[in-house]
């Protein structure tokens, strides 16, 4: 069976470049504060510098779980964007948080997702948010997001996201972190 | 506890402020508020609410209605599942949260936020707190 790879697209490359601004269109992307790190076909990585708004125990200095919930959300949906071949809307249908720990006070988060799976209409995504090491994470997400441009949605939608090939035949598990 | 003592302990949470949340206590039912305001939107061209921002909004509802509750030490979420049902407008949005099963540590909640009418609602949320957190 031969397998057509899509031709190498630039929009991952467009994706890196409108990143700044798609944030900056975004009032509470701008209010978090969260910056694109990495970003690959299918896998995004973004930084979270820590400000003391975010604090949701003033005893302790730890910030509150929705600052973690919104950067896994945002982690989330870059990753289903720079699964496509360039840009459709989406919106967050369920999303899943898992806290392991609690965040480490005055530390800067990252937060790196995938999307394992891609559809016409639906596009699933998991990630993890920690300080610096992915192996001790504070939080884990999975979520699922609709392409609420349909006609979009199917013409962007790749043929293969080779990073999770296998993932639905029961090998999606690899670690996260790589 | 009183309004003005939870409005107290609202107003030492920096978080309560950057999402600008309030609370209403009425008896012994609390309505978390979310004001409208322009940096809560995530997506401009609707416009939305950021889910980030609907998530946490639920999540912080269900840490104070399990505060008012139980009271000792902040709940901790352990886990939190949110559905998003319509997309946030940008206006008023409210929420109340309704706990499940309260045990020795850990307590289930369920959390709707809602924004024109109560049986039309935004989003839900269904998660697992630790209560006494610390211990």
């Amino acid at each position: 069976m031969s397998h057509t790879e899509p031709p190498p697209s630039s929009w991952t490359e467009q994706l890196r470049a409108l990143a700044p601004a798609m944030m900056a269109a975004s009032p509470y992307a701008r209010a978090l504060g969260a910056e694109l790190g990495e970003v690959e076909r299918g896998m995004a990585l973004l930084r979270l510098p820590y400000q003391n708004a975010f604090i949701g125990d003033p005893s302790t200095g730890v910030i509150a779980g929705g600052v973690v919930t919104a950067l896994l959300d945002q982690t989330c949906g870059y990753a289903v964007w720079s699964a496509l071949d360039g840009f459709a809307p989406i919106a967050t249908l369920d999303l899943r948080i898992d806290y392991m720990r609690p965040a480490r006070p005055r530390e800067s988060l990252q937060a790196r997702a995938e999307c394992y799976k891609l559809g016409r209409a639906i596009a699933f995504a998991r990630g993890l948010a920690f300080e610096t090491d992915p192996a001790d994470p504070v939080a884990a997400a999975q979520g699922v997001f609709v392409l609420t441009d349909k006609k979009a949605g199917a013409e962007l939608r790749r043929r293969s996201l080779p990073a999770v090939e296998g993932a639905g035949e029961g090998g999606g598990h690899e670690p996260l972190a790589r | 506890m009183t309004p003005e003592v939870l409005a107290a302990v609202l107003a030492r949470i920096p978080y309560v402020a950057h999402l600008g949340v309030h609370a209403e206590l009425h008896g012994d039912e609390m309505t978390a508020v979310l004001p409208y305001s322009e940096h809560l939107i995530g997506n401009p061209m609707l416009p939305a609410l950021h889910g980030g921002v609907i998530g946490g909004f639920m999540e912080l509802t269900a840490v104070i209605q399990l505060s008012l509750q139980s009271g000792d030490g902040a709940p901790k979420p352990i886990d939190v599942t949110v559905e998003y049902l319509r997309s946030g407008r940008p206006r008023d949005t409210f929420a109340r949260a309704e706990v499940k099963k309260v045990g020795r540590r850990i307590a289930n909640v369920q959390v709707e936020a809602w924004q024109e009418a109560r049986a039309k609602p935004i989003a839900a949320l269904r998660g697992h707190f630790l209560l006494g957190a610390g211990t």
